[in-house]
């Protein structure tokens, strides 16, 4: 019952010199990845969802650096079909929680890019009233059960849901995601146990970009994979390509399946890269620029799925930039819906602590 | 009707829940077999079997984040984390998990964590007293009963509450006997009760500490001085109102408690106290807690650190004689 992990990412043994000194790709320079197994229909839409994530997240820096977004935020430019590909494999009524880097998985699950940015922005209009920001965001009647600011907390809350979905057994399946600095705290590692023990229709989805704000995975984890650490705990776990949309689905549709079933959960390491810094605004230099451009180069998850899409002529030519300017259309409209939305009124910072009545005095 | 331990009060009070609401479900360790560490859902395990009680492994953060994640998806979990003291290892879950849920998204943690609390054998690390830790955090109630009947009327309005609810029993009351209420009946949180009734001084205390005021009231009436004695029952949200309320009538106030005295519960009704109804206080709001120091093993030293009748006596004694009543 316990899988052998696949080691498909070589970057992983690498060391920074090495990988910068590695032979780039020839042509194009992109890794192929094979499409035939995914619901050809669908694809085109999978590639809007990316690139709508994509042009979303790459929109943030400049409103946060003018503070017209509160504070700055993490943005996930590179691991779109980590979200995508899992979302996608999921039904309606799955659940999904997020851990700080949320805004792909939000959009994947179907928030509106006006309700994610207006409460980036703080506003009344946002997904959360203004109230969370990028780590609270929300939309329970989406299966979106939150983003959070506690590095593990996100599976918990999944694995907590996952057991409601058990007991009322309403055929949910729950999915929680963490990243390769998640995979270090403890709270992580009783949850897949606990899940795994009581056979939980949950889905543990580590997003290993290899950086935990600037510190390296292979610098703070010993002992082999991430997923390979998740075997010990006697669930089915394995190491996939984040930045290949076909090998996260597929992942996640077997994972899905197991976990509809009765099965319990599955681990999936899905091994991805962030473009962008920790935060916005960060000063990067604890890697090469050398070392973005061949992720970028040889594995960019939106150009793997649009060149798969072009070579089997399921995307005419121009559609591509048709769908960027669309996307771009709808972040910008959701830009100017955030600046005109109304502010939270701060007569009511205070309510909703506690559904019990309460003021001064005691209850009220 | 017979008197029923506050152990079996608690179950009395859980399974008629359980039997109402199928969305209760108990979890922790020990529990099934067992009935946890301090008999409190004894027999609850073979009545409603394995998907109601749910033992898990010694994972408290897993406990509490598997509470949250299923209040959040329909149910009402009650989580069992044996002693207070476990808390630690689920503060995130409890502190910034359930208690924020409601203030950021508006949908509330109906999560009831059990635990036993207060100052008893097995030393420093088995004896914290956390209920100002939670009092502090907003979006939680927290609540500790002083008697039977409370802990079962109490347990009851715990789990119909949609709020996360930290469920403090005193380790020492758990065999402490007393009569209990029918299904029907409940205790609300958020209320106090006068213990004792009285006229010249206001003494404030809740759980096991109520008995020892009561005491020590008593010892005052044959001097002469008639205490209220008023049982918190509930930490937060604070019955603000009935403690002000007796104060106005009795021109004096003591808290008693048995945690640690910096930042505490007492402090806080202290300082309430003072703001709201300094006008009618003929003394200084006294205060009379554990001392600053963790609980030791051997039973002496134990004793000697937290409140007895004898202390709340003569902090009262001491009160009288050196602010007189104004109307005297
Ligand atoms: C418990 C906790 N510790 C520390 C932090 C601060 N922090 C926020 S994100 C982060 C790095 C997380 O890295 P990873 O899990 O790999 O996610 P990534 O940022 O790469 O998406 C840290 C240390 C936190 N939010 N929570
Ligand atoms: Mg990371």
């Amino acid at each position: 019952m316990i899988n052998e992990p696949q080691i498909i990412n070589e970057a992983l043994s690498e060391t920074h010199e090495q990988l910068a000194a590695a032979d780039r790709p020839s042509e194009d320079g992109l890794l192929e990845i094979d499409i035939s197994g995914l619901p050809a229909g669908e694809l085109v839409k999978w590639l809007e969802d990316m690139v709508l994530i994509r042009e979303f997240e790459e929109a943030l820096e400049p409103l946060t650096l003018s503070g017209k977004i509160p504070g700055s935020v993490h943005q996930a430019s590179g691991q779109e079909a980590v979200a995508v590909g899992v979302v996608r494999a999921l039904r309606p009524g799955d659940i999904v929680a997020s851990p700080h880097r949320p805004h792909h998985h939000a959009l994947a699950k179907g928030l509106t890019p006006r309700a994610v940015m207006a409460e980036l922005w703080g506003r009344a209009t946002g997904c959360a009233g203004g109230r969370g920001g990028t780590m609270h965001l929300i939309d329970f009647s989406l299966g979106y059960f939150g983003s959070n600011g506690i590095v593990g907390a996100a599976l918990g809350i999944a694995m907590g849901a996952a057991l409601a979905a058990k007991l009322r057994q309403n055929g949910q399946v729950c999915v929680g995601f963490f990243g390769d600095g998640g995979a270090n705290t403890g709270r992580t590692w009783e949850f897949v146990n606990f899940a795994t023990v009581e056979k939980l229709p949950l889905i543990v989805v580590c997003e290993n970009n290899q950086y935990a704000v600037e510190t390296w995975i292979r610098r703070e984890m010993v002992g082999g994979t991430i997923a390979e650490r998740a075997i010990g705990f006697g669930l089915p776990a394995s190491q996939v390509d984040g930045q290949d949309i076909a090998a996260v689905y597929a992942a996640t549709v077997e994972a899905r399946e197991r976990a509809a079933a009765g099965g319990g959960p599955t681990f999936i390491e899905a091994v991805t890269y962030r473009y962008r810094g920790h935060n916005t605004g960060e000063v990067i230099n604890y890697r090469t620029e050398d070392e973005v451009e061949h992720w970028r180069a040889t594995r960019d998850p939106v150009e793997r799925l649009r060149s798969s899409l072009e070579r089997l002529g399921q995307l005419r030519p121009g559609q591509f930039e048709e769908i960027v300017a669309g996307a771009s259309a709808v972040v910008q409209d959701s830009i100017e819906f955030s600046e005109s939305s109304p502010v939270p009124d701060p007569a009511t910072a205070g309510d909703r602590v506690l559904v019990t009545p309460f003021d001064e005095k005691g209850l009220a | 009707m017979t008197a029923v331990t506050v152990g079996q009060a608690f179950q009395q009070g859980l399974a008629e829940e359980m039997e109402a609401d199928d969305r209760i479900f108990v979890l922790g360790t020990d529990l099934f077999i067992r009935g946890g560490h301090f008999a409190q859902v004894k027999g609850i395990g073979p009545r409603f079997g394995h998907d109601r009680v749910i033992d898990t492994p010694i994972s408290e953060a897993a406990m509490v984040a598997a509470g949250v994640g299923a209040a959040l998806n329909g149910m009402r979990p009650l989580i069992d984390l044996n002693f207070i003291d476990f808390a630690f290892g689920a503060m995130d879950e409890i502190a910034n998990q359930a208690a924020k849920s409601s203030y950021l998204w508006g949908r509330p943690v109906p999560m009831v964590i059990r635990a036993s609390s207060g100052v008893a054998l097995y030393s420093a690390q088995h004896n914290n007293s956390l209920e100002a830790w939670f009092m502090h955090m907003p979006g939680l109630i927290t609540v500790m009963p002083s008697n039977a009947a409370d802990t079962k009327g109490i347990i009851k309005s715990a789990l119909r509450s949609d709020d996360p609810v930290i469920f403090l029993m005193h380790k020492r009351l758990t065999g402490v006997r007393g009569e209990v209420g029918g299904p029907d009946e409940l205790v609300p949180l958020g209320r106090a009760a006068i213990a004792r009734p009285g006229s010249d001084v206001t003494i404030v205390s809740s759980g096991i500490v109520v008995n020892k005021v009561v005491k020590a009231a008593e010892v005052l009436a044959s001097e002469g001085v008639e205490a209220e004695v008023i049982d918190l029952r509930t930490i937060f949200p604070l019955d603000a109102q009935l403690i002000e309320g007796s104060v106005r009538k009795t021109g004096r106030a003591l808290v008693v408690t048995e945690e640690p005295p910096f930042a505490s519960v007492a402090s806080e009704i202290a300082a309430m106290v003072q703001e709201e109804v300094f006008d009618y206080l003929d003394a200084p709001v006294q205060r009379v807690t554990a001392a600053h120091s963790p609980i030791p093993h051997s039973p002496g030293l134990m004793e000697a650190l937290i409140p007895q009748v004898e202390t709340i006596v003569s902090a009262v004694r001491g009160s009288v004689e050196r602010w007189p009543s104004t109307e005297a």
